[in-house]
């Protein structure tokens, strides 16, 4: 529906940017001479490959540049190599990568002990934030906890005694 | 900062420093970050191979610390801004200036470039909520900050504002439409605002947060509307377009939408999908017959409940891309120099960088009315 209103002054830049003749190009693919030619660029220069890469099967090998932190180790590095056989259109590729990260995190905690170190799990919640800004909120939650805890410790009576 | 799980993040002292790893490398000691939008899908754990220990992270300004043995464009003690998009310049489609397709600076997936701190699905660089950072192609993406842009508008300049104004440019803005844009959060505030440089005739912007829609009310002199006090948005859009729908929609939302029960069991809650569907859903049933709907809201991998049968019906164009940043900086400074914008304004909250965690709870549970946190780092904290 088109609305043109009398005056646009008070919008600083109205219609700076239109260009009527313009249709949209962008992102439109642009045509180069080297199109249908495939991977036929000049490549970077190579990093080199210091720590284990995954790399998708829907490449020939690495990117010239990748990320080096936090290479696959352990059973969720298992489970993300295993899921790297599969192409990005599979969607246990995804699922297994997701299974991995929750691994992953258990394995986080088992890590920050061996390193001496208590996770605060309270702070990297940001319940210091919820403490100052969700006073109720956090009350609720806590609330709601404590209600569950109940019920499972009165359930669980309950089945010791029967 | 270290991603510890979802919803699980600290500020680490202990992790080690970059280093250059290849010859086109800079390193880069931050004094701006800011949390992105798309960062709170990381956060939730709703991206697949995010792995413990990553540093988030994709919108940042600093000071160049190191370069490589390749590197000319840039000199130690240089103040830079990084676009999220980690681009080679020499690819296929670097050369078409998709610098968001990169093919060289991602091996974990080919559906996206590298972008920093964003998993290892997107090239599991270590990003910039932190003091250091490695930024590879140093040559490509960083540009020097000029001395007359101000360091809060660099920084958003990294990212939420090319967002939002190649949302807008997808759209193919003709002067007089009408524009609906779904979501009041950084990048959505930016498109709406972007949408009035095209020319837009009306620009309606539809949230549930009612602060947020206060503020892009006033910022980008638009309508606003709070989808819970619509029975139907979809019909409300229609009624007020005079039956025929919006000409341009734009999905400023992506993958945690509210507002469709059944969306949001499935995407957010059982992750059956990949991500809550609902504005995409409006957008396209927003939209009148032969109408674009430009997507710019992160989405998952797998794949997501839309209308498809309506795109085809309707004969809609669907334009989607990570925003290209550097092929739109320059335009972008012009606008902030002209006057016809002022970016930073949608900063309401600077927090340490050692209160990431509360920084992050903050952004992510829509607290203390935040629409935009940016961090600043020891470095940072006089400039």
């Amino acid at each position: 529906m088109k609305k043109i209103l009398e005056d646009y002054s008070h919008i600083p830049g109205w219609g700076i940017d239109a260009d009527p003749l313009d249709v949209p190009q962008y992102p439109i693919k642009r045509r180069t001479e080297n199109d249908n030619k495939g991977m036929i660029w000049e490549r970077p220069a190579q990093q080199p490959e210091r720590v284990e890469i995954l790399h998708s099967n829907e490449r020939p090998t690495v990117s010239a540049v990748f990320g080096t932190p936090n290479p696959p180790s352990g059973l969720s590095g298992a489970i993300r190599r295993f899921a790297f056989r599969y192409s990005e259109s599979m969607i246990r590729h995804w699922l297994l990568l997701l299974v991995a990260d929750r691994v992953n995190m258990i394995g986080g905690i088992q890590d920050d002990f061996k390193k001496g170190h208590v996770p605060d799990i309270f702070s990297e919640l940001g319940g210091k934030a919820e403490l100052k800004y969700n006073k109720v909120g956090l009350a609720r939650k806590v609330a709601l906890g404590a209600a569950i805890a109940l019920v499972a410790v009165v359930c669980i009576k309950g089945r010791q005694r029967g | 900062m270290n991603y510890r799980g979802p919803y699980r993040v600290r500020a680490d002292k202990n992790k080690p420093l970059p280093q250059i790893e290849h010859s086109g490398d800079a390193i880069v000691k931050v004094t701006r970050s800011c949390i992105c939008g798309s960062d709170l899908h990381l956060y939730h754990g709703m991206v697949p191979d995010t792995r413990i220990g990553t540093t988030f992270g994709h919108e940042f300004i600093g000071i160049v610390e190191e370069i490589g043995e390749d590197v000319r464009n840039l000199k130690v003690g240089d103040t830079v801004l990084v676009p999220f998009n980690i681009a080679c310049g020499k690819c296929s489609f670097c050369e078409q200036q998709l610098f968001g397709n990169c093919h060289e600076s991602n091996s974990e997936a080919t559906a996206v470039g590298g972008i920093f701190g964003y998993s290892h699905t997107a090239g599991g660089f270590d990003g910039g909520q932190a003091e250091y950072v490695r930024v590879p192609y140093a040559d490509i993406g960083p540009m020097v900050i000029p001395d007359d842009l101000d360091h809060d508008n660099a920084v958003l300049l990294t990212d939420v504002v090319p967002t939002g104004y190649q949302a807008a440019e997808m759209g193919g803005i003709k002067p007089g439409d009408t524009v609906v844009v779904f979501g009041a959060g950084p990048v959505g505030i930016m498109a709406a605002k972007s949408a009035w440089l095209f020319g837009a005739g009306r620009v309606i912007v539809i949230d549930h947060l009612e602060y947020r829609l206060e503020f892009v009310k006033n910022f980008a002199q638009c309508e606003v509307y709070n989808f819970r006090s619509l029975e139907d948005p979809v019909l409300f859009l229609k009624k007020t377009t005079d039956w025929m729908g919006a000409d341009v929609c734009i999905d400023a939302v992506g993958c945690e939408a509210a507002g469709d029960a059944m969306q949001t069991i499935t995407g957010r809650k059982l992750m059956l999908q990949a991500g809550s569907a609902t504005a995409l859903h409006w957008a396209i049933n927003s939209v009148k017959k032969g109408g674009i709907v430009s997507i710019v809201g992160v989405y998952g991998p797998t794949g997501n409940l839309i209308p498809i049968g309506n795109v085809v019906n309707k004969g809609i164009t669907i334009r989607a891309n990570q925003a290209s940043v550097k092929r739109l900086l320059p335009r972008l400074i012009e606008h902030i120099r002209e006057g016809r914008m002022d970016p930073k304004q949608i900063i309401t909250h600077r927090v340490p960088l050692e209160e990431v965690s509360d920084a992050y709870h903050i952004f992510s549970a829509k607290l203390d009315n935040c629409i935009k946190p940016i961090l600043i780092t020891p470095a940072g904290a006089n400039l």
